[in-house]
């Protein structure tokens, strides 16, 4: 029954995945990109945990967290360079 | 009782990949730049934190000890996520709009955002 479960869960995280991907390639503005890649962060983090749990390892949450942690940077300095044209003055 | 803790984690799994689907489908959907934000920031945050609750009670099951990393992780993006749209909407606002186009701010002036004090504006910032 979990099995099925990460399974379902690993097909709705990589639809989103792509779905991101889409967005980035197609988006209007700048804003739409940054969001995109934010939201497909989050998605790969997501994904990671789930291939933590199907095999068994916890090797992937620390990478998960950090993951995490450059994505939050890393949004953070887009918005930044987006808003003031640099990110360290 | 380690059926019910089965059925728990799939319920986890199940919530968490479908609000993720949906944030990720409502980036594509909705067509206003500030609706947009909404989706992303609110229900994928929660579908990745249904999938670490499941990921939690499962090294709880199998592995027989309760594991912390993931809630390290959920409390991260959950603290994470909100700054990101600020940001995002803070760029937004600064790069489409101006003061006469957002709506009303209700009991104040104007938005905090452009609410720049007069000796700052001086020196470049805002």
């Amino acid at each position: 029954m979990i099995t099925y479960a990460i399974y379902f869960a690993v097909a709705c995280f990589g639809l989103a995945f792509l779905m991101n991907l889409w967005k980035i390639a197609t988006a209007e503005g700048v804003g739409d990109r940054v969001l995109a890649l934010d939201t497909m962060v989050i998605n790969a983090i997501a994904l990671m945990i789930l291939y933590g749990l199907i095999n068994g390892t916890e090797v992937f949450f620390e990478a998960a967290m950090i993951v995490a942690m450059l994505g939050f940077v890393s949004t953070v300095a887009y918005a930044r360079f987006m808003l003031r044209g640099n990110i360290i003055e | 009782m380690d059926q019910i803790l089965d059925l728990l984690i799939t319920v986890f799994l199940v919530i968490g990949g479908l609000f993720g689907l949906v944030g990720s489908f409502g980036l594509i959907k909705l067509d206003d730049p500030m609706a947009r934000l909404h989706a992303p920031t609110k229900a994928t945050t929660l579908g990745v934190g249904g999938v670490l609750i499941a990921s939690m009670i499962h090294a709880f099951v199998y592995e027989g000890h309760l594991s912390w990393h993931e809630l390290l992780i959920t409390l991260f993006l959950f603290l994470t996520a909100p700054i990101t749209a600020n940001f995002i909407a803070k760029a937004h606002i600064h790069r489409h709009e101006t003061p006469e186009t957002l709506p009303p701010a209700g009991e104040d002036k104007t938005w905090a955002t452009h609410d720049i004090p007069p000796e700052e504006e001086e020196s470049g910032r805002g």
